[in-house]
C-alpha cells in the first residue's frame, strides 16, 4: 500500500458522514447509498435472527421432557418449519452478503458505491416484500411442511405453504440481484492498482458467493414455479396421485439449497480471513490457496446435492458418485482451516472480541467440517440421515460457522460502522457464553444421533430424556451469550462510548481509510493500491524472506 | 398401542429394552452388517479426533506463544506460503478420504445387494403407522410390529399410501425412505434376538413422532410359530370376547389414530363413545351403535365426525365378522 495520511478524520473534519448526509425516513428508504442498504440489512437480519432464535428455544423447551407437554404437536411441527425457514431465507443467505457485503464491498475496492446502485435498492426491497410474505405464514398458521417443503407432504397442506414458497420465490431474486450486482462490481469497480490477487480475501470470497447465487438461485425459482403449476393448474410434476415423482422435487430442491449452504458459509471463510490477519498482524497463510479454494468450492457444490438424497431410493450407482463428489468438496475446505491455523504462527495476536470470534470459529468449523465425514462415508450416512447427528453437523457449520463469523464480523467493523466502540468486557463474556453453550447444545446431538434420535420429533423415547435435557440448558447459555453479546454491540449507541478512529485495528485494506463512519461518497480521492491487503508494518521483513 | 401423547412414549408399552442412555457407548447392533458400519465409524471417528487435536493443538499453541506482548507489538513472521507444506496438507488429507470413500463405498454395496435366498415381507407407511404383510404366512398383516428370524436376510419392499416416510431401524443402522408411488429396498440379516424400535425419520406430519414400531428378532426355529401366533386372529377357547377384541385392536393398530382415554389424536377418541351421539361433517347427527361402529371400521369414509378429515384406511378384508364383533365388545367396554 502506498503511504497514506496517518488518519483521514483529519483531512475534511466538517464533512458528514453518509448518516448526516441525508436526513428524514424518505431519505432511508428510497437510498441508493450501499452503506445505508447495508445498515438496513444488518437491523433486519439481526431481527429475524432473533425471532427464529426465539422459535428454537421454544423447541428446546418442549424437549425438556420425552412427552408432548409444553407446545401442542402442530405448534411444535410449526416451530421448527419457521425457525428452519426464517433463519435460512431471511437471514442466514442474505446476512453477510447483504449487511456486511453492501457495506464493505464498495469500500474494500476503493469504489463509490456498487455498480447498479438502483437495483441493489430494488433488491432490499424485495427482500422486505419476502420476509413479510413468510411472517404472515405465522399469522395464517399451518405451515409445517418443514423448511425444505418436500412433496407431496406440501403439496396436501393448506394456503400457509402457498404463501410460504411464493416468500421463498420472490427473496430468490433478491439474491440473484445482489449476486449479479456484487459480480459486476468486483469485475468493473476495482480501484486503480488493485489486482486479482490484491483483493481482500473478503471480496474473494463474497464474489465466489455471488457467482453460486446467480447460477443456483433460478433452479429454486423454477422448481416453485413448478409446484404452483402443479397445485393451481393439476398438472401432476411431483405428486405421485397424478402421476408426479416426489423425489424429483428433492433433487430440484437441493439442485439449489445445497449451493446454498455454500452461500451461507463462504462469505464466512471471507470474514475469518480478514478478523484473523488484522488482529494476528500477520500476512495470511497461503492467500492463493484459500482464495481459489473459494472457487473450487463454489464450483463442487453444484455436484453434490445427492447426498441428501442417500436414502431417498435413488440408484446405489448415482449415491457412490455423489459420496465421492462430497468427499471432494472436502479437501479445499480442509486447505482453508489449515491455511488460518497457520496464519496465527509467528503473530502479535491481540485478544479482542471479534479475535474471540475468529478464533473460535476455527474449533466449531473444524468439527462442523469432520463430522461432515461421517455423512459423506455412505455407508454410515444410512444409519445417520435424518438423525441429530445431521442436526448437529449442520449447526455446527452454519451456526458455529457462519453465525459465529458473522458476529465476529460485526464486532470487527462494528467501529467502522457505527463510529465508536462496542463494550469490550460484555463482549468477551457473550463470547464466552457463546462457545461454552453452543458446544454444549449441539456437541450433545452428535451422540443422540448416533444412538438413533430421529429429527424432527416432539416426544421421544426415554433413554434420549438426559441428553435432551443438557442441549436444552446449553441452548439458554447459547441465547444469553447472544443477547449479551447484542447488549455489548448496542452499547456503541451510548453518548460516552469511545470514538473510533478512521483505521483504530491498523489494517492496511482501504474500508480503513477512509473515516468511521465514511463520509457518503466514501473517499474523496480514489485511493490507489500498491501492495497486498495483509501487508501490516509489524511483519518483520529484516532479510528472512519466503 | 404405541404412545401415549399426554405420558410421552412408555417403553413399557412399546416393549422394547432401553438401548443405551450413555453418549459414548455405541448402540447395540443387531445385523450382520451394523457390525462393520459400526467399525467404518469408529476408524472415521479416530480420523476426526487425530486430525482435530493436531490442528486445535497448533492453534492453541500459536494462541499462547504469539500472543501480543503487553506494550506494542513483536515482529510478526514474514511468511506468506510454503509450497511444499499446501502439497501436503492437501495430498495426505486426500488420500485419507481416498480411503474412507473405498470403504464406505464397499460397505455399501453389499448393504444394498439383498442375497438371493432372502425372506420377502413387504412394508407400507401411511400416516402414522407401518403395515407389515407376509407374501407367504396366511393372514400375516401385522402394524408397527415386524417379525424376523436370527441369521436367515430378509428383504423389505417399502412403499407408501400417503406421503413419504422412512422407515428407520437404529440396531440395524438401517433406513429407506418409503415413497408413495414406487418401491424401495432394504435388506439385513439379524443376529441378536430381541425387540427394537423402529422409527419414522422423514417427517410426515402431525403425528410424526408417534410413528414408532418394533421389530422382534427370534430364533430362527421359533420364527414360524412366532408368526403364525401372532397372524392369528381367532378368539381362544376362554377368551372373552372383549379380550379378544382387544387383541384385534392391537392388531389394526388402531391406537395409532384413537386413544381410549379422551384424548383426541388423528382420530376421535372412543372413550365412552358406544351409546353417545356424533356430530357428523355434514351437521347431522348419528347414534354411535354396532352398524355405526362396523360401517366406521369397513367403509371409514362414509360418516367422518365433525372436527376430523376423511383419511382413516378401509379395514375390509383385514378382520372377520368374529373379529369385527370382538372389536365392537371391545369398544363398548371402554367406557
Amino acid at each position: 500500500m502506498s503511504e497514506q495520511p496517518a488518519s483521514y478524520d483529519l483531512e475534511n473534519p466538517s464533512e458528514p458522514n453518509f448518516y448526516k448526509a441525508q436526513k428524514g425516513l424518505k431519505s432511508w428508504l428510497f437510498t441508493v447509498d450501499h452503506k445505508r442498504l447495508g445498515v438496513m440489512y444488518l437491523a433486519s437480519v439481526i431481527l429475524f435472527f432473533f425471532v427464529a432464535g426465539f422459535l428454537a428455544i421454544a423447541l428446546r423447551t418442549e424437549l425438556l421432557t420425552p412427552a408432548q407437554d409444553f407446545v401442542s404437536a402442530s405448534t411444535y411441527n410449526q416451530l421448527f418449519t419457521l425457525h428452519g425457514a426464517i433463519m435460512t431465507f431471511l437471514f442466514i443467505i442474505p446476512a453477510t452478503p447483504g449487511a456486511l457485503g453492501n457495506f464493505l464491498l464498495p469500500l474494500m475496492l476503493g469504489a463509490k458505491d456498487v455498480a447498479f446502485p438502483r437495483l441493489n435498492l430494488l433488491s432490499f426491497w424485495i427482500y422486505s416484500a419476502a420476509a413479510v410474505m413468510l411472517l404472515c405464514t405465522l399469522l395464517l398458521g399451518g405451515l409445517d411442511t418443514g423448511w425444505t417443503f418436500y412433496t407431496p407432504y406440501s403439496t396436501a397442506t393448506g394456503t400457509a405453504a402457498g404463501l410460504a414458497a411464493l416468500g421463498v420465490f420472490v427473496a430468490g431474486f433478491s439474491s440473484i440481484l445482489t449476486g449479479l450486482n456484487f459480480v459486476v462490481t468486483v469485475h468493473r469497480m476495482r480501484a486503480p492498482g488493485q489486482t486479482w490477487d490484491r483483493m481482500p480475501l473478503f471480496v474473494w470470497a463474497i464474489y465466489a458467493t455471488a457467482v453460486i447465487q446467480i447460477l443456483a438461485t433460478p433452479v429454486l425459482a423454477i422448481t416453485v414455479l413448478l409446484v404452483f403449476i402443479e397445485r393451481f393448474l393439476g398438472i401432476g410434476i411431483f405428486d405421485p396421485a397424478m402421476g408426479g415423482d416426489p423425489v424429483l422435487f428433492q433433487h430440484f430442491f437441493w439442485f439449489y439449497s445445497h449451493p446454498a449452504v455454500y452461500i451461507m458459509i463462504l462469505p464466512g471463510f471471507g470474514i475469518i480471513s480478514e478478523i484473523l490477519t488484522v488482529h494476528s498482524r500477520k500476512h495470511v497463510f497461503g492467500y492463493k490457496a484459500i482464495a481459489l479454494s473459494s472457487v473450487a468450492i463454489a464450483i463442487i457444490s453444484f455436484l453434490v446435492w445427492g447426498h441428501h438424497l442417500f436414502v431417498s431410493g435413488q440408484s446405489e450407482l448415482v449415491g457412490v458418485i455423489f459420496s465421492f463428489l462430497t468427499f471432494a468438496v472436502a479437501v479445499p475446505t480442509a486447505i482453508k482451516v489449515f491455511s488460518w491455523v497457520a496464519t496465527l504462527y509467528g503473530g502479535s495476536i491481540v485478544y479482542n472480541t471479534p479475535m474471540w470470534y475468529g478464533l473460535m470459529f476455527l474449533w466449531t468449523f473444524t468439527i462442523g467440517g469432520v463430522t461432515g465425514l461421517y455423512l459423506s462415508t455412505i455407508a454410515t450416512d444410512v444409519h445417520l440421515h435424518d438423525t441429530y447427528f445431521v442436526v448437529a453437523h449442520f449447526h455446527y457449520v452454519m451456526m458455529g460457522g457462519l453465525v459465529i463469523a458473522f458476529i465476529g464480523g460485526v464486532y470487527h467493523w462494528w467501529p467502522k460502522i457505527t463510529g465508536r466502540f462496542y463494550h469490550e468486557a460484555s463482549g468477551k463474556l457473550g463470547a464466552l457464553l457463546v462457545f461454552i453453550g453452543f458446544n454444549i447444545t449441539f456437541g450433545t446431538q452428535f451422540f443422540l444421533g448416533h444412538q438413533g434420535m430421529p429429527r424432527r420429533y416432539f416426544a421421544y423415547l426415554p433413554e434420549y430424556t438426559t441428553m435432551h435435557q443438557v442441549s436444552t440448558i446449553g441452548s439458554y447459555v447459547l441465547a444469553l451469550g447472544l443477547v449479551i453479546a447484542g447488549i455489548s454491540l448496542a452499547m456503541a449507541f451510548r453518548k460516552s462510548a469511545p470514538k473510533a478512529s478512521s483505521n483504530p485495528w491498523g489494517a492496511v485494506s482501504l474500508e480503513w481509510k477512509t473515516s468511521s463512519p465514511p463520509i457518503e461518497h466514501n473517499f474523496h480521492d480514489t485511493p490507489h493500491v500498491t501492495g497486498s491487503p495483509y501487508d501490516f508494518p509489524e511483519i518483520d521483513k529484516s532479510g528472512r524472506t519466503h | 398401542m404405541i404412545l401415549n401423547l399426554l405420558l410421552g412414549p412408555d417403553p413399557a408399552l412399546l416393549g422394547t429394552p432401553p438401548m443405551s442412555e450413555s453418549p459414548f457407548s455405541l448402540l447395540p447392533a443387531a445385523s450382520t452388517n451394523a457390525q462393520e458400519i459400526d467399525d467404518v465409524y469408529i476408524f472415521i471417528t479416530a480420523l476426526c479426533v487425530i486430525s482435530f487435536v493436531i490442528l486445535m493443538g497448533a492453534q492453541i499453541y500459536f494462541m499462547v506463544k504469539y500472543k501480543k506482548p503487553k506494550a506494542g507489538h513483536r515482529k510478526t513472521s514474514p511468511l506468506t506460503h510454503s509450497g511444499k507444506l499446501e502439497f501436503w496438507w492437501s495430498f495426505i488429507p486426500a488420500v485419507l478420504l481416498l480411503i474412507l470413500f473405498g470403504w464406505g463405498e464397499t460397505l455399501y454395496m453389499k448393504m444394498m445387494s439383498p442375497p438371493d435366498d432372502a425372506i420377502s415381507i413387504r412394508v407400507t407407511g401411511q400416516k402414522w403407522f407401518w403395515t407389515v404383510e407376509y407374501p407367504d404366512t396366511a393372514g400375516a398383516i401385522l402394524t408397527d410390529e415386524l417379525i424376523v428370524p436370527v441369521g436367515i436376510p430378509v428383504r423389505l419392499t417399502l412403499t407408501s399410501n400417503d406421503v413419504i416416510h422412512s422407515f428407520f431401524i437404529p440396531v440395524f443402522r438401517l433406513k429407506k425412505d418409503a415413497v408413495p408411488g414406487r418401491y424401495t429396498n432394504m435388506w439385513f440379516e439379524a443376529t441378536t434376538p430381541g425387540v427394537y424400535p423402529i422409527f419414522c425419520a422423514e417427517y410426515c406430519g402431525e403425528q410424526h413422532s408417534s410413528m414408532i414400531g418394533k421389530v422382534h428378532v427370534v430364533p430362527r426355529e421359533e420364527y414360524q410359530a412366532k408368526l403364525d401366533e401372532a397372524a392369528r386372529l381367532v378368539q381362544d377357547e376362554g377368551e372373552s370376547m372383549v379380550d379378544f377384541g382387544k387383541r384385534v385392536w392391537d392388531r389394526g393398530g388402531c391406537a395409532s389414530c384413537h386413544s381410549l382415554d379422551g384424548t383426541t389424536k388423528t382420530g376421535p377418541s372412543l372413550k365412552g363413545k358406544y351409546g353417545a351421539d356424533e356430530t357428523l361433517i355434514d351437521g347431522s347427527t348419528v347414534a354411535v351403535d354396532d352398524n355405526y361402529i362396523r360401517e366406521s371400521i369397513l367403509e371409514p369414509n362414509a360418516k367422518v365426525v365433525q372436527g376430523f378429515t376423511p383419511q382413516m384406511p378401509s379395514f375390509a378384508g383385514r378382520f372377520d365378522d368374529k373379529a369385527l364383533a370382538g372389536l365392537i365388545e371391545f369398544i363398548k367396554s371402554n367406557k
